[in-house]
């Protein structure tokens, strides 16, 4: 067995910020990620000098990285990081972030992430989004994660029997909760017939079981709790985090990951248990990988989650409040700010400023992170188990 | 089962020519690979020969052991596929222009896993063989295919878009007097080419075979001498827009090294018909080939010419005539990138010494006229680049990859 790891006491994450999604921007990458420091420092009640370290995710940003971005902002950051983890980015941002405050290599960390979409962006992106999708996953048919997610869900159907009406239950629950979100860029009721009535985009994939690409950025700080309390900032808690990389490569075709390797460590880590938690901000950028989190996470077994879904309401105020602000499926999936949009949530129901999306008496909350089709399945994942800071 | 084609109605002048497109090129230098064993029509992945583990997608070092010692060597192409769907969408116009199209999730009995375009008689869940196939950007891709060859499947799309089958396509044959070409102009109505234009480089002279083979109403004789840029510019203009395949057959043979002889006239004729003949044509049918190239079932596809083995090394013995060959074959390889943005595929078939006229004093094995037209209509169905035709042709490609100044050295002892 490893050794047994450190605990994150003393470390908090505060201060989440959302720069609004728009569908378009004719800005670039660094007006969403300058916008979203500022309005970190804003919230804060600090000066730009005072964050002294700074963790930067972005698709959109070439040919500059979190490197470019230090001079592009006049910033003099004694700890940078750079991580290309798409959706994992958040969860993995603040796990590195809190251990470089806890270790004193840095007092405030800045953790931002943004994109911008043009017209054209998108097609870029996927054209080159890893040496393996140019190689042998973008010559057949250039469907982008439609086709992958596409493969990946017509089997998990076959292999669970989940049905359409069952991710159909899970993306009408996340709109209803996104219509108390007023950044969601759906701002549309969808019902279940409307669901199943979409248009076919790859099957078994439907117009609303993807996500919409949008411009728009997130962020959040990380630093001592004393330092949060010193500035009079709400407050969350870290219990425990986990991230994993390409697991389970004898599996010839994903059906689970990485999040089942690590689980068990995750909860005992943090001294609870999936019982305990008062909602779940999963990454969704399609359903069928919302159900293999609940799955890998331990909050129904595996090859249950149709199950699960069948047997729980997902609403803010219903059953297991699930992606409360609607996810990226209604939100609206802004680059790698999607891998931050569950964690900026998770930051705000832990701190009661989640407005209408606020679950009641929310305690404990568990974030999680998947990202990178690099060939056939998706790469990256992590989680993190928060809880409300102490007052 | 796959929906036979049928043959194409008389083009409506009025619609808009489908503009050529090509599906992503981009590919990094270890998948050309990938792109070498296709051209040559064989299944061949990197395999690791410290651990013997089977690498895909390509990598730099093995996966399994990290062995820089990867080589491409063939491998079993059968698999299982795993999962499929059917795109609706796609980000890429060549693909937007011929959606709904299928791909899946196919597991290799030698261990990758490969993303493929799905043949439409494969069925999800079964075991499928690959075949990695050139598509229109000339780039290699797999293809799943079903196990046992079933009813018109080469009329499926995967494999219709990565051919250059000739079934319904017209065909220039561009010297269909010699053996070799009235072989080929055979060949091609037996694959079902729905016409082939026929040139005739020497109309006033008698050839009773070639008469004979024109009393087929798919058949139409041209008077085309490559020779002569009026002609080839003259019959260009007149079915220029409807050949589909050109089959460049034209060819001028003669013994004799440099030293033989005290002039180059017989060197500046060959250089002539073999090498500014092609560029002759490339000029006055390559561009309007391109356009074409996407121009529904019967679009422009592809480019043949016929050259020696000796256009890869002189044959000392036929020294003037090799010297023609290897310009033909550089010229060659110039056409087939310029005509590769457009999708149009250039095939090489090399053979060695044919059982014709001009080889009277050759020894055999020679290869016949007819073995080289099913060559050329093999490499079209198949889709594949290059093709060595015959067992002298075979073998010296084995020589030359084995050791190259020891064949030198031989075919100058060939007396």
């Amino acid at each position: 067995m490893t050794r047994r790891r450190a605990s994150y006491e003393g470390v908090v994450a505060t201060v989440p910020v959302t720069i609004p999604y728009v569908r378009y921007s004719i800005h670039s990458a660094h007006w969403w990620l300058g916008r979203a420091l500022a309005e970190l420092i804003r919230g804060a009640g600090i000066l730009k000098d005072d964050v002294d370290g700074m963790c930067v995710s972005s698709f959109t940003l070439a040919p500059d990285t979190a490197v470019g971005l230090t001079q592009h902002l006049n910033m003099t950051p004694r700890w940078l990081d750079h991580i290309p983890m798409g959706g994992a980015s958040g969860v993995v941002g603040l796990r590195r972030a809190a251990r470089a405050v806890q270790a004193g290599d840095a007092d405030i960390v800045a953790c931002i992430s943004g994109d911008t979409n043009h017209v054209d962006s998108f097609r870029h992106t996927i054209s080159q989004f890893s040496r393996f999708a140019q190689d042998a996953v973008y010559p057949y048919g250039a469907g982008g994660p439609n086709a992958s997610f596409a493969l990946l869900t017509q089997h998990y159907m076959r292999e669970t029997g989940a049905t359409r009406e069952d991710f159909g239950k899970l993306c009408v629950a996340q709109r209803e909760n996104a219509l108390r979100n007023p950044n969601a860029l759906m701002k549309k009721p969808l019902t279940l017939q409307q669901y199943l009535d979409a248009k076919v985009i790859t099957e078994p994939i439907h117009l609303f079981d993807c996500v919409m690409p949008c411009a728009g950025a997130d962020a959040f700080l990380v630093m001592r709790q004393e330092k949060a309390e010193e500035l009079g900032l709400p407050y969350v808690r870290i219990l425990s985090t986990i991230e994993r990389h390409n697991a389970w490569i004898d599996d010839p075709i994903q059906i689970r990951g990485g999040w089942s390797m690590d689980k068990d460590e995750l909860y005992e880590h943090a001294g609870v248990g999936p019982q305990d938690i008062d909602f779940l901000q999963a990454y969704d950028d399609y359903p069928v990988i919302n159900f293999m989190q609940m799955e890998d996470l331990g909050l129904c077994k595996k090859g249950e989650a149709p199950q699960f879904v069948r047997e729980n309401t997902f609403t803010v105020d219903g059953s297991l409040p699930f992606n409360t602000n609607g996810g990226q499926l209604s939100v609206g999936q802004a680059g790698a700010a999607g891998g931050y949009l569950g964690i900026v949530e998770a930051l705000r129901q832990l701190t009661d400023s989640a407005g209408a999306c606020q679950v009641e008496n929310a305690a404990t909350g568990l974030v999680s992170g998947f990202g990178m089709i690099n060939y056939d399945r998706g790469i990256c994942t992590a989680a993190a188990l928060l809880a409300r800071g102490l007052s | 089962m796959t929906n036979p084609l049928s043959r194409p109605p008389r083009k409506n002048p009025v619609e808009r020519t489908r503009q050529p497109t090509r599906p992503p090129a981009l590919r990094s230098r270890r998948a050309l690979g990938l792109t070498a064993a296709a051209a040559r029509g064989t299944f061949e992945l990197q395999v690791c020969q410290e651990c013997e583990a089977v690498q895909y997608p390509p990598r730099e070092v093995c996966h399994k052991c990290l062995s820089e010692r990867l080589q491409w060597q063939a491998v079993p192409p059968k698999g299982r596929l795993l999962a499929t769907t059917t795109l609706h969408h796609s980000n890429d116009l060549y693909f937007r222009e011929r959606l709904p199209w299928r791909i899946g999730t196919v597991r290799l009995d030698a261990g990758p896993v490969a993303i493929a375009h799905v043949h439409g008689d494969c069925i999800d869940g079964e075991a499928v063989r690959l075949a990695l196939k050139l598509d229109r950007s000339g780039q290699a891709v797999m293809i799943a295919l079903p196990n046992k060859p079933t009813p018109h499947m080469e009329d499926d799309k995967t494999l219709r878009e990565t051919s250059c089958d000739p079934k319904f396509r017209r065909v220039l044959v561009t010297d269909a007097t010699s053996a070799v070409g009235r072989a080929t102009v055979k060949a091609l109505l037996d694959a079902g080419a729905s016409a082939v234009f026929a040139g005739n480089p020497q109309p006033w002279k008698k050839n009773a075979a070639f008469d004979a083979l024109c009393q087929d109403e798919r058949v139409q004789a041209q008077a085309l001498d490559v020779t002569d840029t009026d002609s080839v510019e003259r019959i260009s203009r007149s079915i220029g827009g409807k050949v589909d395949i050109l089959v460049n057959t034209a060819d001028y043979a003669r013994e004799g090294g440099i030293l033989s002889g005290r002039d180059i006239i017989k060197a500046r004729d060959a250089l002539d018909v073999n090498c500014l003949g092609l560029m002759r044509l490339a000029q006055h049918f390559g561009p309007a080939m391109a356009s074409r190239a996407s121009d529904g079932v019967n679009s422009a596809v592809a480019w043949v010419n016929t050259l020696s083995i000796y256009a890869h090394m002189s044959l000392p013995t036929r020294g003037m005539w090799s010297a023609s060959q290897a310009a033909a074959l550089s010229a060659s390889q110039c056409l087939r990138n310029e005509l590769r943005p457009a999708g149009i595929r250039v095939i090489h078939v090399f053979s060695g010494p044919i059982d014709h006229e001009w080889e009277q004093l050759t020894p055999p094995p020679r290869v016949s006229p007819s073995a080289i037209a099913s060559a050329i209509v093999r490499a079209l169905q198949a889709g594949t680049e290059e093709a060595y035709v015959g067992d002298v042709a075979q073998e010296f490609l084995a020589r030359m990859q084995d050791n190259p100044k020891g064949l030198e050295r031989e075919l100058g002892n060939q007396a």
